[in-house]
């Protein structure tokens, strides 16, 4: 084993050159997981990532990995065994708390490991804990967390977007070096834009839903956080592929995603078409993310790639079909939350009939914040007899237009691009009283939940404000690796243009105590 | 608080009832419709479950193939039109017996749509019953209240929740509004009800018992003037579980609504309970503040296909429906319809059926049956079938007695010898030394020995009066310890009295 690395030093590695180096044997997977650890313990009093850190877990997970490496046992495994990963607390683990960041959840442990779980530990990759969100997912900025908001590592009075802000934020600021994160309307992409992060969405049932707690299920996905493209890709073939335990699971193998990635580096393009979304764009986003974004298409023309321009004209009615969908699926998923079970049980106060009926309305009145009763309300509503098919059924044919004109853009560009989110990111509280303008904030992000395509966001550089631009690939359902191609050729042209990846440029004050 | 009734024959001269039924038949599978639970009747209470039945955050629904392809066999035996998609909906609603807050269920689209059963009344009419659907669902968990009344929610001081039941496969099967039964109303449901319960069985789908809860019944209801067609208000009693009380609500309820109607009342439209104590049906939920369910397509599973190949599949292994097998048999048996009727009842027909097929006559078989092993059953109060004695028994005995080796009296402590469980019927002859005196020589003895005792008899039958012949068989019968073969002895005397 080589001499202790500097854990500054470590901690920056991608996940491949950390896997490259366990497989060296140039260090081990508990002086990775100790690395983060110190790095965890350093950085939580500033950003709150994590929810909860399962430090004596990682650990045990990396020795045992460690032994079977030294044993020779580790032969067929992914290429990414031994390197630690941070969880979005929205993923059922067994025996750690999980509570999707909701006062009605706190305290569960659950008895059984979510799909993608069960495949990371077989990976042997341990760990780190679980990280913040907004609760039950619905928010763009993690500051409807029960338990307090993470801070945005470029800029720790902002917002590191959401609902996966916590898995985002851990990734960016070197506490873990991936994440896995849950997107419904753009939980991953938008908080991989707002913190310099790569976000991958994959195609809807291309990853088990098996233990993702459910927000909306016709539109959730699990997906991969990570600082380059190539680290998504090979974690996504690590958690990807079908699971008889999820119905809506797509029967088929995980496309080549590394392999596509790896192309990608080479920067060629040449013969690929790239639709630009003609819908996503213009008024309300803001000039910085435009900017870059117009840099990034250029870019990719200088590649070798030919840019046209696609119309989507449904994309206009997307968000709001969403926001009857998504609340809808809500209202009905979180019923389960009644206080009978497990989590939160308030009884009534003295005077009120001790009922069930009366258990379940004061637990969920208490246990809820006020963001996931607006969607259930919405959710209830629209569902109700009688506005059935003037909402809900409404929404369902908006999103057969959607997928219409995905199907017609498809038919003249290979991938398709657009900024991910209108702006960087946003100071705390700045659009808390404002639900529509939160909501806003996922309307490039949308489209792909409501039409089940692969999309990701990577860094597209840094605005006039300093703060991460995220640029938006999405590609035709099942052909996930159509898209990880451009992204890591555009990734490696960004880096020549910016001297290095977006990352470098982070400040991270905190870790001064973790040299 | 007893409510007015109006005399039943009144009440069907005056109003045409119209019916319908909602019959809930859970299925037998191994394992629960949407996870891999074991499901097993009376297993300690929250045994059988999985993160799915329990409604765990993160866990999702797998539909239970057999579960599906039961249903399939369901609505051939209906006739149903079964579709090509069918697909599970979300019935949102609050009750602690809900893991999830919502059933699965179908709506919309059911995999058995329309179809019919034609049910065969007593005096061998047949009335069809049009089916609306036979939808498949999962079932509930089951609350008991602790600290009331009759375990009843009301005044109770707390509840306990098992939530085995919880994700059990049940096919509801919805019944259009069934017109023109008149008075007959409450028979043509019972008949319908137990129709579907052998249908069930031989179908093997479910165990069919009602007393178990594995079938039960909403039971609806309206009436309207005679020669009106618009359909009247209805009441919907819920969760009826035995046949009688199938019956017995319709004729209430008939009576109950009739005497409303008269007085130029009206019916509420309202969900009501069967009381089996009071033989009365209690209102409850005003269905005007019915429960919006909000029902929509689950998202968490797609939608079913149903090829015409797979249906075709299934179609081969369908069994012989119970009344076409009925009517097959007691052709095959000669039986008269009443005796037929008397074998349904006694819910003797399978064991009949094996008996037969395990070398028995049709008519010695009914008479164990329906005779010696019934009577044990009444007094034990169990089942036919669940009696300590087989087909395979009955039919060995009967070929004993066919071959001369038991009489009826031998032949009977036979019987009580297994039922007693002494062993099987050869062992119990071998035990007790069972065996008819055939042996003419010995016979001949006992005769002449009988005759010599009675002279005046000897006398009696010498001079061509028979009836005292029974005096001596019974002396024969004695002397011999009931081994003797009464046939036999007859025959013998002829020949001395003759000779």
């Amino acid at each position: 084993m080589a001499a202790m690395q500097n854990n500054d030093e470590l901690i920056k590695l991608s996940a491949a050159e950390m896997a490259e180096k366990i497989r060296n044997k140039e260090v081990s997977s508990r002086e990775l997981v100790d690395a983060e650890l110190a790095a965890i313990d350093a950085a939580e009093p500033t950003l709150h990532s994590f929810l909860h850190v399962s430090a004596d877990e990682a650990r045990a997970q990396a020795d045992a990995f460690d032994k079977r490496n030294a044993a020779g046992e580790t032969e067929g495994l992914p290429e990414l065994a031994g390197v630690p990963i941070a969880i979005k607390d929205m993923i059922v683990t067994k025996g750690i708390e999980t509570t999707a960041a909701s006062k009605i959840l706190e305290g569960w442990v659950p008895p059984y490991d979510a799909t993608v779980i069960t495949k990371l530990k077989a990976a042997g990759m341990p760990l780190l804990g679980k990280t913040n969100l907004d609760e039950f997912a619905q928010g763009s900025s993690t500051e409807h967390s029960a338990f307090g908001p993470t801070h945005n590592p470029w800029d720790t009075e902002r917002v590191p977007g959401g609902s996966g802000g916590g898995s985002a934020a851990a990734v960016a600021a070197f506490e873990a070096p991936l994440a896995l994160g849950t997107d419904t309307g753009g939980s991953i992409r938008q908080p991989g834009a707002l913190t310099g992060t790569v976000g991958v969405k994959p195609t809807y049932g291309g990853v088990s839903r098996f233990g993702a707690i459910a927000m909306a299920s016709s539109l959730d996905q699990i997906g991969p956080v990570s600082r380059n493209v190539l680290d998504s890709a090979l974690l996504q073939e690590v958690i990807g592929g079908h699971d008889v335990r999820d119905s809506t699971s797509i029967p088929m193998d995980v496309p080549p995603l590394a392999k596509a990635a790896r192309e990608g580096r080479k920067r060629d393009l040449k013969g690929m078409k790239v639709g630009l979304i003609k819908q996503l764009g213009g008024d309300g986003y803001q000039p910085g993310v435009e900017a870059r974004f117009n840099e990034g298409v250029k870019l990719l023309q200088d590649m070798g790639a030919e840019i046209v321009e696609v119309d989507c004209p449904h994309f206009d009615y997307a968000l709001a079909a969403y926001y009857i969908v998504m609340p809808s699926e809500v209202s009905s998923n979180l019923a389960r939350y009644d206080g009978m079970r497990y989590g939160l049980r308030v009884m009534p106060p003295e005077g009120v009939p001790q009922t069930a009926a009366n258990m379940m309305a004061y637990t969920r009145e208490a246990g809820f914040g006020d963001e996931v009763k607006r969607r259930i309300i919405l959710g209830i509503y629209a569902l109700s007899a009688g506005y059935y098919d003037a909402w809900y059924g409404s929404a369902q044919k908006v999103r057969t237009l959607i997928i219409d004109d995905f199907n017609k853009a498809f038919e003249k560009a290979d991938v398709l691009i657009s900024p991910t989110a209108p702006s960087t990111a946003f100071k705390f509280g700045e659009k808390m009283d404002d639900p529509l303008s939160m909501y806003m904030n996922d309307i490039a992000t949308i489209p792909a939940n409501m039409a089940g395509t692969p999309a990701m966001s990577i860094p597209a550089g840094l605005s006039d404000d300093g703060l991460p631009v995220g640029f938006q690939f999405i590609a035709p359902q099942k052909r996930d690796d159509v898209m990880y191609k451009p992204a890591a050729a555009l990734e490696a042209a960004l880096e020549e243009q910016w001297g290095g990846p977006i990352w470098q440029s982070l400040k991270t004050p905190w870790l001064g105590s973790a040299k | 608080m007893a409510e007015k009734l109006m005399k039943y024959s009144d009440a069907v001269k005056e109003f045409d009832p119209v019916f319908g039924l909602e019959t809930h038949v859970e299925l037998c599978t191994n394992t629960k419709l949407f996870c891999p639970a074991h499901i097993e009747f009376g297993g300690e209470p929250n045994t059988q479950l999985t993160p799915v039945s329990l409604g765990l955050p993160g866990s999702l629904p797998v539909v239970n193939q057999t579960a599906v392809d039961f249903a399939i066999k369901l609505g051939l035996a209906l006739h149903c039109q079964i579709n090509e998609w069918s697909q599970f909906a979300r019935k949102n609603y609050f009750y602690p017996d809900m893991p999830r807050d919502y059933q699965i269920s179908q709506f919309d689209k059911p995999t058995n749509g329309e179809g019919y059963l034609d049910v065969e009344l007593d005096d061998g009419t047949v009335f069809r019953v049009p089916i609306e659907r036979a939808h498949i669902e999962d079932d509930a968990g089951k609350n008991t209240h602790i600290g009331g009344a009759d375990g009843r929610i009301e005044g109770a001081d707390h509840s306990l929740v098992d939530y085995n039941r919880a994700g059990v496969p049940l096919i509801e099967i919805v019944t259009k509004p069934v017109e023109g039964a008149g008075e007959r109303v409450p028979e043509i449901a019972g008949a319908y009800v137990r129709a579907i319960r052998d249908i069930v069985r031989t179908l093997g789908i479910s165990h069919g018992r009602m007393e178990q809860g594995n079938m039960r019944a909403d039971v609806n209801i309206s009436l309207r003037r005679k020669g009106e067609t618009e359909l009247g208000t209805r009441s919907e009693t819920k969760n009826v579980n035995s046949f009688h009380g199938i019956e017995r609500t319709l004729q209430y309820e008939i009576r109950r609504q009739a005497a409303i109607l008269d007085e130029g009342g009206e019916v509420l439209q309202e969900t009501r309970h069967w009381d089996e104590a009071t033989q009365t049906t209690a209102g409850g939920r005003v269905k005007s503040d019915a429960n919006d369910y909000r029902y929509f397509p689950d998202p968490d599973l797609v939608m079913l296909h149903i090829t015409q190949d797979h249906i075709d599949e299934i179609a081969k292994t369908m069994p012989e429906m119970p009344r076409e097998r009925r009517h097959r048999l007691q052709n095959e048996w000669g039986f008269s319809d009443l005796e037929m009727r008397d074998v349904v009842n006694a819910d003797a027909l399978d064991l009949i059926d094996q008996t037969v097929k395990d070398g028995a006559s049709a008519s010695g078989a009914k008479k164990w049956w329906l005779g010696e092993i019934a009577r044990s059953a009444n007094e034990k109060g169990v089942a036919l079938e669940e009696m300590p004695i087989t087909p395979a028994d009955v039919a060995e005995v009967e070929k004993l007695v066919a071959a001369g080796k038991l009489n009826d009296k031998l032949a009977k402590q036979t019987v009580s010898g297994v039922l007693a469980g002494e062993g099987t019927p050869a062992e119990v002859v071998k035990k007790h030394g069972y065996e008819v005196v055939s042996d003419d020589g010995a016979l001949e003895k006992a005769v002449d020995e009988a005759l010599a005792a009675n002279p005046d008899i000897a006398e009696k039958l010498k001079g061509g009066n028979m009836k005292p012949m029974g005096a001596i068989i019974g002396s024969v019968m004695r002397a011999t310890h009931g081994q003797a073969d009464a046939k036999a002895v007859t025959s013998i005397v002829m020949k001395k009295i003759r000779g």
